[in-house]
């Protein structure tokens, strides 16, 4: 539809331009909101719980461990990622060991005496994981046996 | 020469028999049961208040002295509500101690629940912080601890109760602990 009239005078003519510029600014302007929306990543939902920190050293290490630590609940998620009630639960936890000025390694071992070492994101290598920590090693080593193999065949 | 011509076509049966197992084998793993590391070891030292009496306290040395079938629950557990009717069933023998610890919940709603439904428990702890749950490792309830007469834990079953997990496993375990000495 022409909102422009033949009759429109110079004054009401620069003020259905200007309405309908504006109109139209509008329009993209939400057009392209919407899309970046898509594009904003969800971690920035991600928990926040308030705890305080003397240093930002302390508040790094509390981010790292609490990132390296499995919540139980819903397992592929970190106890920094996950909104689980038991994910907060054990970040106070952390939290609370550290204000008490414990070690990494004696909170996560405190952890991994009542939660197993399912709860660490990287697991130790003993006779259970053995296989896990090896395993992509020795199928490198039988695939690059296998291409010098086939090299010397081919030759 | 001719042996890798003949292995040439067993090698693949073979990789693709190797990665079946595998997969097969992680269809039937159930990934959220995660294994207590507590299983074997004494009961964690706590002291809490109980649900009908808060001034009286249940410590861990409630356990001594009789087989004890300690578990998790919760009125918002949807899960609980589905064992609470076998578990009164069951305590109704006798043949266990049924201790309950009360996870994370209203004390109101929880002794109503136990008006309404039937209290199976001798002894109900009240962990409303859920800090004494943190240190018996749970992480979801309802989760049931079975521990022999010294106070160690012998079993952890997740999820609720059943017939068929009772006959299984918990009947079984819990007669076997019966007979050992105190």
């Amino acid at each position: 539809m022409n909102p422009y009239k033949k009759n429109d005078n110079c004054l009401q003519l620069a003020a259905k331009m200007t309405k309908n510029y504006f109109l139209h600014a509008y329009e993209w302007l939400r057009k392209m909101l919407l899309f970046l929306l898509m594009f904003l990543p969800l971690q920035l939902f991600a928990v926040e719980d308030f705890y305080h920190f003397d240093t930002p050293a302390q508040q790094e290490r509390f981010a790292a461990l609490t990132s390296q630590l499995r919540c139980l609940v819903c397992q592929n998620q970190n106890l920094s990622e996950s909104n689980a009630p038991l994910a907060a639960d054990l970040r106070q936890q952390v939290y609370q060991h550290m204000q008490r000025g414990q070690s990494d390694k004696q909170i996560v071992d405190y952890l991994v005496a009542r939660y197993g070492d399912f709860i660490l994101y990287r697991p130790p290598i003993n006779a259970a994981t053995l296989g896990l920590w090896l395993g992509p090693l020795i199928f490198l080593f039988l695939s690059v046996l296998y291409l010098l193999f086939y090299i010397r065949k081919k030759q | 020469m001719n042996v890798l011509k003949q292995t040439r076509f067993i090698l693949p049966l073979i990789i693709f028999i190797l990665i079946f197992a595998l997969l097969w084998r992680g269809l039937n793993l159930h990934p959220n049961q995660i294994p207590s590391p507590l299983i074997g070891k004494p009961a964690p030292t706590f002291s809490l208040p109980t649900l009908f009496d808060a001034k009286k306290v249940t410590t861990n040395k409630d356990f001594f002295g009789h087989v004890t079938l300690m578990n998790v629950w919760a009125t918002w557990c949807v899960a609980c509500a589905e064992e609470h009717h076998a578990l009164v069933q069951l305590a109704q023998n006798k043949t266990v101690f049924f201790y309950g610890l009360n996870y994370k919940d209203d004390v109101t709603a929880a002794k109503k629940w136990l008006k309404q439904y039937g209290n199976p428990y001798r002894i109900v702890a009240v962990d409303q912080d859920g800090a004494a749950a943190i240190d018996w490792g749970v992480y979801g309830s309802p989760e049931t601890f079975v521990l022999d007469k010294k106070g160690m834990i012998r079993y952890k079953h997740i999820g609720p109760i059943d017939t068929d997990s009772w006959e299984k496993n918990l009947k079984p375990l819990i007669e076997k602990l019966q007979h050992e000495p105190v």
